[in-house]
């Protein structure tokens, strides 16, 4: 838990971050910083690049420039084992879930805690189970496969193996594109209480707003490769920037231009 | 600035630049140029994907040697690569084995040579046609079923998801099935070795009414180890050649069903023309 009196740390920041594949340049210097224990949320339209930018801090993208510092280390060109270590502090709920088909779901869950953990097999089950439940799942469905449940169960199971291995940082791809708006709130509910339990920073990416508002305590909004604006939840609709405006209003007319 | 037609086709021809060229030398001109282009990206995208493959091939390898090593998954393909080929090539090697009987015999009937049937059978079955055409058909059956899978993968970010739980999809997906593509196929072409031997055996004694005994011992008595040892070398190559065509052509297979289609055409094509180009070199290798 991070008290309220305790000095806020950078957790996460990235500088000048640049991605392009080929002439299509997707992020064009991308600064962000967020505190630790902080909920921050990307907003942005459809292939803006919210997804590279996530996938550079994971490192299944390499960046063409600009750091990446996480805890004040640079992360953007580590070996392998390094990069190793680091992807035990994070923890990432993928846009379509990516559950491994061929495992039943205990062992989805309890993946991280089998191989980059090297747990036994048995206490692993039962942390597994936990979490299960703490997502709201019955210990019934635990056998089954990622192809007998529903897309909503299946966004469950997601959550359960991003905090099985309790990280410090969760990333969130579009939690709650594909949902009925009920199932999205469930959702919605079960990370700000996932990221509350584990005192971990969350970094979110979505276009949903009602998402955006519930799981955020900071909103940065990704226009053109660049972050154009970043403040509190609360300053969103008082803010003057009129991209922001446009965005959260869902209106077709404005500064943003839909692409053809 | 409204131009009509009429202005356009007026301005009509534009100053060429390769200067005083008739429209239809400067049509040629750009046509060889465009195909030149053509010819020049199509020789690069080669190289750059013989680079690929190479640097994926290393990796696999390293990868099946270094530890941690997932036994349990290692387990799992040699059932799938192995076990369950076995009806496949089991059926292959068979008539493979009674149709070289029939054909032979009918062919050295015409000059009298009908005793070579048994050495015919036994040292294309071994040293050519179980190898080749086992490979083949588990280029099809398992090239293509890994291509499929591993394609899939990649496209619903599972394999991004290995990597964020600190697992390395070398290790986890693609050395396991290098290894017991590898160390399966030897053994599958020593079983087809024997059912198509068989094959031939059966044809031999039942319908061009051989001796049995005189057939076995001839059988015997030609083959020699290095026929049957040249004969599962290629099928560990073949092994090879198949696991990673899958593999990588899954890996790297573009999104959406469209791209995972087309991993799985290209792992079974390449593994077949790859198959059947090693057959060549390793055969040149081994006899000559
Ligand atoms: N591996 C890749 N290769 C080439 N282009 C890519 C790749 N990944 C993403 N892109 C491009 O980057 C842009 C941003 O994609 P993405 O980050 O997925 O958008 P979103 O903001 O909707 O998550 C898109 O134009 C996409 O085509
Ligand atoms: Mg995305």
């Amino acid at each position: 838990m991070t008290g309220d009196g305790k000095k806020l740390t950078t957790k996460l920041q990235l500088c000048g971050l640049r991605k392009s594949f080929g002439t299509n340049h997707v992020l064009r210097g991308v600064d962000l910083s967020i505190p630790t224990g902080r909920s921050l949320v990307i907003i942005g339209g459809s292939g803006t690049g919210k997804s590279v930018m996530l996938k550079c801090i994971l490192g299944l993208v390499a960046p063409d420039h600009g750091s990446i510092l996480v805890d004040g280390a640079e992360t953007a060109h580590l070996d392998t084992r390094g990069r190793d270590r680091l992807m035990q502090k994070f923890g990432m709920l993928f846009q379509s879930a990516a559950l491994f088909d061929s495992l039943p779901i205990w062992e989805n869950v309890a993946f991280g805690l089998i191989h980059g953990k090297h747990m036994d097999r048995g206490d692993s089950r039962s942390i597994a189970i936990d979490k299960l439940k703490s997502v709201g799942l019955s210990e019934k469905i635990a056998d089954l496969y990622p192809a007998e449940l529903s897309g909503g169960m299946r966004k469950r199971v997601g959550l359960a193996r991003a905090i099985a291995t309790n990280p410090d940082i969760l990333f969130f791809d579009e939690p709650t594109t594909g949902l009925d708006p009920i199932m999205a709130d469930v959702i919605n509910d079960l990370i700000v209480k996932c990221v509350r339990d584990l005192g971990a920073t969350a970094l979110s990416i979505t276009h949903d707003m009602a998402s955006a508002r519930k799981i955020a305590d900071e909103v940065a909004m990704l226009y053109e490769g660049q972050i154009i604006w970043q403040g509190p939840v609360d300053s969103l609709d008082s803010c003057d920037n009129p991209y922001v405006d446009q965005f959260i209003h869902g209106r077709a007319d404005g500064p943003i231009t839909t692409a053809a | 600035m409204t131009t009509t037609p009429a202005t356009l086709s007026e301005e009509t021809p534009p100053p060429c630049p390769a200067g005083g060229l008739c429209p239809l030398a400067r049509r040629i001109c750009v046509s060889v140029l465009d195909s030149c282009e053509a010819i020049g990206a199509t020789i690069l995208h080669l190289f750059q994907s013989c680079g690929r493959l190479t640097m994926f091939a290393g990796k696999a390898v390293l990868h099946a040697f270094l530890p941690p090593i997932y036994l349990r998954l290692v387990g799992r393909q040699i059932m799938d690569i192995g076990f369950y080929s076995l009806p496949v090539v089991g059926m292959t090697a068979l008539f493979t084995g009674m149709v070289l009987a029939l054909q032979s015999y009918t062919g050295f009937a015409r000059f009298n040579a009908e005793s070579a049937v048994a050495g015919v059978v036994v040292l294309s079955v071994t040293r050519e046609l179980a190898p080749v055409l086992a490979g083949l058909m588990v280029a099809g059956r398992i090239g293509a079923a890994i291509a499929a899978e591993i394609g899939t993968m990649r496209v619903t970010e599972q394999i991004d998801a290995l990597v964020t739980l600190s697992v390395n999809p070398f290790k986890y997906l693609i050395a396991p099935r290098v290894v017991a593509g590898t160390l399966m196929l030897p053994l599958l072409v020593l079983t087809g070795d024997i059912i198509g031997v068989f094959g031939g055996y059966l044809v031999s004694i039942y319908t061009l009414g051989f001796n049995p005994s005189s057939y076995l011992t001839q059988t015997w008595d030609i083959l020699e180890t290095i026929d049957v040892m040249s004969g599962l070398i290629k099928a560990g190559v073949f092994g090879l050649i198949v696991s990673l065509m899958g593999c990588y052509h899954g890996f790297h297979s573009d999104h959406g069903a469209q791209g995972v289609g087309a991993a799985t055409t290209n792992a079974v094509v390449t593994a077949s023309i790859l198959i059947l180009i090693s057959n060549y070199i390793l055969t040149q290798a081994f006899f000559s």
